[in-house]
C-alpha cells in the first residue's frame, strides 16, 4: 500500500458547497422541523403481556431520552425474570390454544391488517423514532417506517402458503420465539424479528433495546388494536438482563438475535445443546470497494449511503473504503467535496442528513475509535457542519492512510467513521475485503459487468451490493458469513428461520 | 487350473494392508506416531489404525482449507462426474467393503446391502450438484430497480464427525458436504473405522482432488475439540445422537461462530435430502442496478 | 479550430443511471422553506431567460415579452429583471431595441435550430446575423446525428466553429439530451462541449420531450463540477423545457448549490429556460408574502 491520498491534478479552487456552515453569506436552507404535533407520547409504557400493558411485577422502570437534546420521554416498565416468565407463558398458551389452531388464511389476515395499520399511522411511527433513536426523520419517514410495513405484508402472504416454501418436508412452526432487537432501527427490527415469526404460525416475546424502546410499544398497540389474539405478541422491555432472561428462557423453542458479535457468542455458548433453534444478525465490517472504471459519482453517493446512513449505526455499513490508487485521488476529493453538504443536526429537521448519536454510551465507544485511529496513525477528516451544543453528535469523519492492522479497520465502530485504504489490483481488493472476522455484507463500484458478478462472487459475505449500497427490501434475504451471524432474515431464507420440517413436529 | 491356483493360495501368506489416514491426497500416517487396533466384535484384533493427534487435525485443515476454493470453482456438471465416479469406484470394490463390514459383524447380506446403498447414496447427490441451486436459489422481486437474487455457496471447510454407521453414514455424511462444494475433515472414532480408510482409497481413485476429503482415525474426546473450535473451520456436522458430544463440540464452535449442524439419526437408511446439501450452504443475496 | 483528434479521444467517466436517480430524489427531499424559499424564488427570477420560439412569433409577440421581462409583476417593483430574452435571429433586432438599457440580455437561438440540419456554412452564417443584430449571447444546437453516430470530431469542431464565429457572445451548447438516449451520452456531449469552447451547456430545445430531466441536469452538473477541478474554467448551466413551477426550479437550485457550491448560483452561471415558469414563481413570491394562495390570472401574460 502506497499514499492514500494521490495527487488528483486538482488547481482550481475548492467549491463552496458547506449548507450551514456560519461563514457562508450565501443561500443556506432554513430549519424544516416536522410538526410534532399529532403525536401522542405518554409519560409512562407497561409492559405488553398477554394483549396487555402493565407495570413491572416489581413496579421498577427505566427512562428512555430523546438523545438530540439529552431530554427524559418517558418512564417504561423495566421487566424482569417474573414478567419475562409471564410474557413466554402467555406466548406459550396462545400458541397452544389459538394460534396453532387458527387457520392460516386468517392468520395471514391478522399480519395483513398490521401492515396496514402501520402505513396509516406512518407519519406518527417516523417522528417517534425520530426522537426516540436520534436517526433523521428522511430516513425513518423514508426507509424505517414503509420497510416495516412492507415486512409485515411481505410475510402475511407467506401464512397460507407455507407448504409451498420448502419442497418435499413441509412445515411447521417452532413454537415460542424469544427474540432481542438493537436501537439501531427500533421499528424495522422489530417487523423483521415478528412478521416471519407469526406469519409462520409462532408466538413471540421481544425485547426491544433499551434506549428505543417507544416505537416498539406503538406497534404493540397497533398489533392490540388490530384484533390479534392476546399472548401472539408480547414485548418486554428493559436492558441487557431482560434480554437475557427472554433468550435463556427454557420454553423458548426459537431465539432470534440481532446486536453485537460478542453478546451473539454469549447466547450461541448458552443455547449449546439445548437444540433450540436460533438466528443470530452480528456486526460487521464490511469493505466497499472502487474499481477504477467505477462510476466514480455515483460511488461517492454509495460510499456515502454506506457509511453515514443511520449515523453508520448500521450492522451492514461500508466502513472501509477500498479504492484502487489510480483513482483515489478523486473519489477521495469528491468524497470530501460530498461530505461538505451532509447536515448533521436536528433529527426531526426534514434537511438532516446525520442525525444523533443514540446514547451517550455510544458516542463514547465513537470518539474513543476517534482517538485511536489517530494514535495509531491514521489521518483524520471531519467536515466543517455546526453541531448543536445539547445531544449526542458526531461529524461525519474519514481515516485516510488507513491500514490493515489498524483497529479502526478491524472493529465495528457503529458511527459516522469511514476507514479509507487503497489497493492496487483486483485481487490486492478482493483478499483486503475479505481480511477480517467478519462477513455481513459488501460494496463494489464498477461499470464493468463481468467485474462486479466476479467481484460479488468472491467476497464472503451475505450481502453484496453491486453498484448501490444499503438497499432493504423483504424479499431479499439478509444475513452473515463467518462472525457476522448465523441464518438469514428476509424472503424465503428468513421463513425458513421459523419453521421446521413436517416430521419434526 | 483351479486346483493349482487353490493350492497356491493354501501356500501362500497373504499380504495385510497397511490401514492410514488420507490426509491432501496422500495416506499419511499419524503424526503421532500412535496407533489402536480394530476389533473383530468377538475383540479380536483385525488391524492397527492411525490415533490421530490434534496436529493430525490442524495438518487436515490445512489440506482442506488449499482445496476448498478451487473444488467450489469446479462446475456442478463435474462436480457430479467427479460424485458419479467415487460411486462408480465403489461399486467395483463392493466385495472388499462387504467383506470388511462383515469383520465388523454385520450379516454378509446385511453387508451387501448397505455397500449398494452407500453406492446408490452417491448416485443421488451425485444428481444433486446441478440441481439444488436451481431448486433452493431465487430471484427477489425487490421493489427497488435492482436485479436481486440469493444464491447458495458452500460453506467452506466443513468439519464431519462420522456417525458410527460404518460405510452408509460415512457416505451420508459427506457426500452432500462437498456435493456443494465444502472440503471436509472427516473424523473417523467408531468401533469400525476400517471402510472409512479403504474408503479413502476410493476416493483417490475417483478424480476427486487431494484434499476435498481428509479421513482421520482415532478417539473423539481428542479430535473433535480442536476441530470445533479450529478457527479456520467454517461448519462441523455432528453425526452422534449423544447430546453431551453436540454440546461440548457446540461450546468450542463458538470462537468463531462456525455453523453446527447436528444428526442424531443411528439408522442413516433414509438419511437422504436436498436439505443435507443446503444444510451446509450459505445464503448470498446480491443486488444490481437495472439502469436503462 | 483543430481540436478533432484530441479532443474526439477523451474519456468520459461512465454514469449509472440508477445511481443518479437515487442522487435526484435525495435532494429533492430537501424542504426548503420561509427566507431561504423567498430568496430561491428571487434567485430563479433573475435566472429565467423568458423564451419565445414559434413560427408564428412577432415584432408585437416579442415586444410584449420584453415588456413583461422589463416589468414582472407591477405591484412588486422590488423584484429582479429575468437574465435574458431568448428568441430567433430574426427578431433578434425587436428584442434589443425593446430592451435597451435595461441590463437584460438578448439570446437567440442559431445554427438552424431545433434540428441543426443545415450545411455547416449556412449555421455559420446564421450565428454571425444575430450578433450583428445585437444577441448577446448564442444558443447553437448539436448535430445530434453525427454525434449519435460517434462522429465526436465533427461535434468537437462545429461547436469550436461556432465559437469562434460568436466572437463576444457567449455561447450555450444545446446537446438536446431526448435525443441522446442515455446518460453516458449526455456526459459525453457535455465534455465535449465544454473543451470546445462552450461558455454554457443547454439540456434541450424545448421541442422534443423529455427535455430538462432531473437526472440528465445532475449529470451535466457533474461534467461542469469536473472541468472546473480540472481546468479552474466556470462553465454554465441551463435546463430548458418541462420547468414549470417554482417548486421544480428550487429543486434545481438544491441540486445546483450541493453540487457546484454557492458560486453558481448566479444568473452568469445559471439560467432557466422557460416561458410560463416566471408567472408561478411570481405567485409564490406573493404567496409568501401575503400568504394567500394567487390565481394565474392575478399575473400578465
Amino acid at each position: 500500500m502506497t499514499d492514500s491520498t494521490p495527487p488528483t491534478g486538482l488547481t482550481a479552487p475548492k467549491l463552496r458547497l458547506g449548507l450551514r456552515d456560519g461563514s457562508d453569506d450565501g443561500w443556506g436552507y432554513a430549519p424544516a422541523p416536522e410538526s410534532t404535533d399529532h403525536v401522542e407520547l405518554r409519560d409512562r409504557y407497561g409492559l405488553f403481556i398477554a394483549g396487555e400493558f402493565t407495570d413491572a411485577a416489581d413496579g421498577r422502570t427505566f427512562e428512555t431520552a430523546n438523545p438530540a437534546t439529552e431530554e427524559k420521554i418517558a418512564d417504561v416498565a423495566l421487566a424482569g425474570d417474573a414478567d419475562v416468565d409471564a410474557a413466554v407463558a402467555a406466548a406459550r398458551h396462545a400458541y397452544d390454544e389459538v394460534w396453532s389452531k387458527l387457520a392460516p388464511r386468517e392468520r395471514g389476515k391478522y399480519v395483513y391488517r398490521i401492515a396496514r395499520v402501520l402505513q396509516e399511522r406512518g407519519r406518527e411511527l417516523a417522528i417517534t423514532e425520530s426522537l426516540d433513536g436520534g436517526k433523521p426523520i428522511r430516513e425513518s419517514r423514508d426507509v424505517d417506517i414503509p420497510l416495516a410495513a412492507a415486512h409485515f405484508f411481505y410475510y402475511a402472504g407467506w401464512a397460507d402458503k407455507l407448504d409451498y416454501a420448502f419442497p418435499g418436508r413441509g412445515a411447521r412452526p417452532l413454537g415460542v420465539a424469544g427474540q432481542v432487537i438493537p436501537w439501531n432501527f427500533p421499528l424495522l427490527m422489530a417487523a423483521w424479528k415478528i412478521a416471519p415469526a407469526i406469519a409462520a404460525g409462532n408466538t413471540v416475546v421481544l425485547k426491544p433495546a433499551e434506549t428505543t424502546p417507544l416505537t416498539a410499544l406503538k406497534l404493540a398497540e397497533i398489533i392490540r388494536d388490530a384484533g390479534v389474539p392476546p399472548g401472539v405478541v408480547n414485548i418486554v422491555t428493559g436492558a441487557g438482563e431482560t434480554g437475557a432472561a427472554v433468550v435463556q428462557h427454557e420454553d423458548v423453542d426459537k431465539v432470534a438475535f440481532t446486536g453485537s458479535t460478542e453478546v451473539g457468542k454469549l447466547i450461541r455458548r448458552a443455547l449449546a445443546g439445548s437444540g433450540k433453534h436460533y438466528t443470530l444478525e452480528l456486526g460487521g465490517k464490511a469493505a466497499n470497494l472502487v474499481f477504477e472504471d467505477a462510476a466514480v459519482d455515483q460511488a461517492v453517493e454509495g460510499i456515502v449511503n454506506g457509511i453515514f446512513f443511520n449515523q453508520g449505526h448500521v450492522c451492514c455499513a461500508g466502513s472501509r473504503l477500498l479504492v484502487q490508487e489510480s483513482v483515489a485521488g478523486e473519489v477521495i476529493s469528491k468524497l470530501k467535496d460530498r461530505m461538505e453538504t451532509l447536515i448533521v443536526g436536528d433529527p426531526l429537521d426534514k434537511n438532516t442528513d446525520i442525525g444523533a448519536i443514540n446514547s451517550r454510551a455510544q458516542l463514547d465507544k465513537i470518539e474513543e475509535y476517534l482517538e485511536i485511529g489517530e494514535a495509531e496513525g491514521a489521518e483524520p477528516f471531519q467536515t466543517s457542519c455546526p453541531v448543536p451544543e445539547r445531544g449526542y453528535w458526531c461529524r461525519p469523519t474519514l481515516f485516510l492512510h488507513a491500514s490493515q492492522s489498524h483497529r479502526v479497520v478491524q472493529e465495528e465502530i457503529f458511527g459516522p467513521v469511514l476507514a479509507v485504504q487503497t489497493f492496487r489490483t483486483v485481487d490486492e481488493g478482493i483478499a483486503m475485503a475479505n481480511n477480517t472476522p467478519y462477513g455481513l455484507s459488501g460494496g463494489v463500484w464498477s461499470d464493468k459487468g463481468a467485474k462486479a458478478f466476479r467481484v460479488t462472487s468472491r467476497i464472503r459475505a451475505g450481502v453484496l451490493w453491486a453498484n448501490t449500497y444499503n438497499k432493504f427490501d423483504p424479499t431479499a434475504p439478509f444475513g452473515g458469513y463467518k462472525e457476522s451471524g448465523i441464518g438469514r432474515e428476509g424472503g424465503l431464507a428468513g421463513l425458513h428461520a421459523y419453521l421446521q420440517p413436517e416430521a419434526a413436529a | 487350473m483351479s486346483e493349482r491356483r487353490s493350492a497356491a493360495a493354501a501356500d501362500r501368506l497373504p499380504v495385510l494392508k497397511t490401514h492410514k489416514v488420507y490426509v491432501g491426497g496422500k495416506f499419511p500416517r499419524s503424526e503421532s506416531g500412535r496407533f489402536d487396533r480394530a476389533l473383530a466384535p468377538d475383540g479380536t484384533p483385525i488391524a492397527n489404525i492411525c490415533r490421530c493427534s490434534r496436529k493430525d487435525v490442524r495438518d487436515a485443515v490445512t489440506a482442506a482449507r488449499a482445496a476448498q476454493a478451487g473444488w467450489a470453482a469446479r462446475t456442478a456438471y463435474n462436480r457430479g462426474q467427479i460424485l458419479y465416479r467415487i460411486a462408480e469406484m465403489l461399486e467395483g470394490r463392493s466385495g472388499q467393503f462387504e467383506a470388511l463390514l462383515a469383520a465388523g459383524g454385520r450379516a454378509p447380506d446385511e453387508a451387501a446391502v448397505e455397500v449398494q446403498a452407500a453406492t446408490d447414496r452417491l448416485l443421488h447427490y451425485a444428481g444433486w450438484t446441478d440441481k439444488f441451486q436451481q431448486v433452493f436459489s431465487s430471484v427477489n422481486p425487490v421493489a427497488t430497480s435492482h436485479f436481486n437474487f440469493s444464491i447458495l455457496e458452500p460453506m467452506g471447510v466443513v468439519g464431519v464427525l462420522a456417525p458410527q454407521s460404518p460405510l452408509l453414514g460415512l457416505v451420508s455424511s459427506i457426500a452432500p458436504a462437498i456435493a456443494g462444494g465444502n472440503t471436509t475433515v472427516v473424523l473417523v472414532t467408531g468401533s469400525q473405522p476400517l471402510p472409512a480408510t479403504t474408503f479413502g482409497e476410493v476416493l483417490n481413485s475417483s478424480d476427486v482432488p487431494g484434499g476435498v476429503v481428509n479421513i482421520l482415525t482415532g478417539r473423539r474426546d481428542e479430535m473433535l475439540a480442536p476441530l470445533a473450535a479450529h478457527r479456520d473451520v467454517d461448519a462441523v456436522l455432528l453425526c452422534s445422537p449423544d447430546p453431551d458430544v453436540a454440546r461440548s463440540a457446540e461450546i468450542e464452535a463458538v470462537h468463531n461462530l462456525k455453523r453446527v449442524a447436528v444428526r442424531a439419526h443411528e439408522d442413516w437408511a433414509d438419511v437422504q435430502s436436498p436439505y443435507e446439501i443446503t444444510d451446509l450452504q450459505e445464503v448470498k443475496t446480491t443486488w444490481h442496478p437495472i439502469g436503462s | 479550430m483543430q481540436i478533432s483528434t484530441a479532443t474526439a479521444s477523451f474519456e468520459s467517466p461512465p454514469i449509472d443511471a440508477v445511481g443518479v436517480e437515487e442522487r435526484v430524489a435525495r435532494l429533492c427531499s430537501r424542504s426548503i422553506k420561509k427566507d431561504a424559499k423567498l430568496q430561491a424564488l428571487h434567485l430563479t427570477l433573475s435566472m429565467i431567460d423568458l423564451t419565445t420560439l414559434e413560427g408564428a412569433d412577432s415584432e408585437g409577440k416579442v415586444r410584449q415579452l420584453c415588456a413583461k421581462a422589463l416589468q414582472l409583476h407591477a405591484a412588486l417593483p422590488d423584484l429582479p429583471h429575468v437574465a435574458a430574452v431568448c428568441v430567433y435571429p430574426a427578431l433578434v433586432g425587436v428584442a434589443k431595441r425593446a430592451l435597451e438599457g435595461s441590463g437584460i440580455n438578448v439570446a437567440s437561438v442559431a445554427t438552424s435550430f431545433p434540428a441543426g440540419q443545415a450545411p455547416i456554412e449556412i449555421k455559420l452564417l446564421e450565428v454571425r446575423r444575430a450578433v450583428e443584430a445585437g444577441a448577446d449571447e448564442v444558443d447553437m444546437v448539436i448535430s445530434r446525428g453525427r454525434f449519435l453516430a460517434g462522429d465526436f470530431a465533427y461535434t468537437a469542431d462545429e461547436i469550436a466553429s461556432v465559437k469562434e464565429a460568436c466572437g463576444e457572445a457567449h455561447l450555450k451548447v444545446i446537446l438536446e439530451t431526448g435525443e441522446l438516449g442515455t446518460l453516458d451520452a449526455v456526459r459525453r456531449a457535455s465534455d465535449l462541449a465544454m473543451r470546445s469552447g462552450a461558455d454554457f451547456i443547454k439540456t434541450s430545445t424545448g421541442k422534443i420531450k423529455p427535455a430538462a430531466t432531473m437526472p440528465v441536469v445532475l449529470v451535466m452538473l457533474e461534467a461542469i463540477r469536473d472541468h472546473y477541478r480540472r481546468t479552474g474554467q466556470k462553465i454554465g448551466m441551463k435546463p430548458a423545457g418541462g420547468i414549470s413551477t417554482a417548486k421544480d426550479a428550487i429543486r434545481h437550485l438544491v441540486m445546483v448549490r450541493e453540487t457546484l457550491g454557492q458560486d453558481w448560483l448566479d444568473p452568469d452561471l445559471y439560467r432557466f429556460g422557460a416561458s410560463s415558469l416566471a408567472n408561478d414563481v411570481l405567485r409564490q413570491i406573493v404567496k409568501q408574502r401575503s400568504g394567500i394562495y394567487q390565481s394565474f390570472d392575478d399575473f400578465s401574460l
